[in-house]
């Protein structure tokens, strides 16, 4: 059922998922594993910001929209606000025009719609260049 | 025989997911979970699906107390659980739930009481069968990885 997936531009590469909602923090935590990608959970901005805060880092952030206490939109603000240069894709279920735009505008370097797959994730890392296509 | 016996629950498992389907109760996202099931987490599936059910339980249950006040006037707050249903059941692939938190979304936004009460319905109604087919379904897995084990012992 697990197939063969093509090569991760580099290896070991490491991940944060922002999102409140404990289904979507599993399976964007299993995408990531079945891809090959460490990575860690968070349930929301503000715990985003807190984890940058005391030294982590990662290559990647897959950030959720609407999250309470500090939502995506603000969290990707305060990221860049404090340096942080990864690459952010935001993720959300529901987002119009404008609110997609207001989320680039934030900070953000990719954008996808839930529910995420396999094939959207690998078209994330793609875009960001963290994955190289099979030849 | 006993192979037999694995072959027509694998049948009858079929049969369900393809009637699922086709009732429109599931979409194309619950193969994506399946996919994602591997050695290294067997279980993937029935566990999140498990965790879909014990968060929208929470969900309903709080929007139903919400509603049931008198005084309730909170729509924004009805409007934050129904997002958080809508995700989850996009992300199982639970597609008459999701579309149904849509309509009963719409009439939050448009601060519908009653609109709101009529929706709680329909999304209970929606969420009970979608979790009583599950656990069909979950109970025919379980009955044929037993019979699998029968058929290879160790």
């Amino acid at each position: 059922m697990a197939e063969k997936l093509p090569k991760l531009a580099k290896a070991n590469l490491t991940a944060l998922v922002v999102d409140d909602n404990s289904v979507n923090q599993s399976i964007h935590h299993k995408l990531l594993d079945r891809l090959g990608i460490q990575n860690d959970i968070v349930c929301n901005g503000k715990e985003a910001v807190d984890a940058h805060s005391s030294g982590r880092n990662y290559d990647l952030i897959l950030m959720d929209m609407d999250m309470p206490i500090m939502n995506g939109i603000q969290a990707t603000k305060r990221l860049r606000e404090m340096g942080i240069s990864c690459k952010i894709a935001g993720v959300t279920t529901r987002a119009d025009e404008e609110e997609k735009k207001e989320f680039m505008d934030a900070g953000l370097n990719d954008f996808q719609e839930k529910p995420l797959t396999i094939s959207k994730l690998i078209s994330i890392l793609q875009n960001l260049e963290l994955y190289i296509v099979k030849t | 025989m006993l192979g037999l016996g694995v072959d027509r629950l694998q049948a009858d498992i079929n049969r369900l997911l393809a009637s699922l389907f086709h009732q429109g109760v599931l979409d194309e996202q619950f193969l994506q979970l399946q996919q994602l099931q591997d050695d290294t987490s067997p279980n993937f599936v029935y566990d999140v699906i498990n965790i879909y059910f014990d968060e929208s339980e929470k969900l309903l249950r709080n929007l139903r107390l919400l509603l049931m006040d008198r005084e309730f006037s909170d729509f924004k707050k009805i409007g934050l659980h129904l997002n958080q249903l809508v995700g989850s059941s996009s992300s199982i692939g639970a597609r008459r739930v999701r579309n149904v938190c849509v309509a009963f979304r719409s009439a939050s936004e448009l601060n519908n009481r009653l609109g709101c009460l009529r929706g709680l319905e329909v999304v209970e109604h929606e969420y009970h069968y979608l979790k009583n087919m599950m656990h069909e379904l979950f109970q025919l897995e379980q009955q044929r990885l037993l019979a699998a084990g029968v058929r290879y012992p160790m």
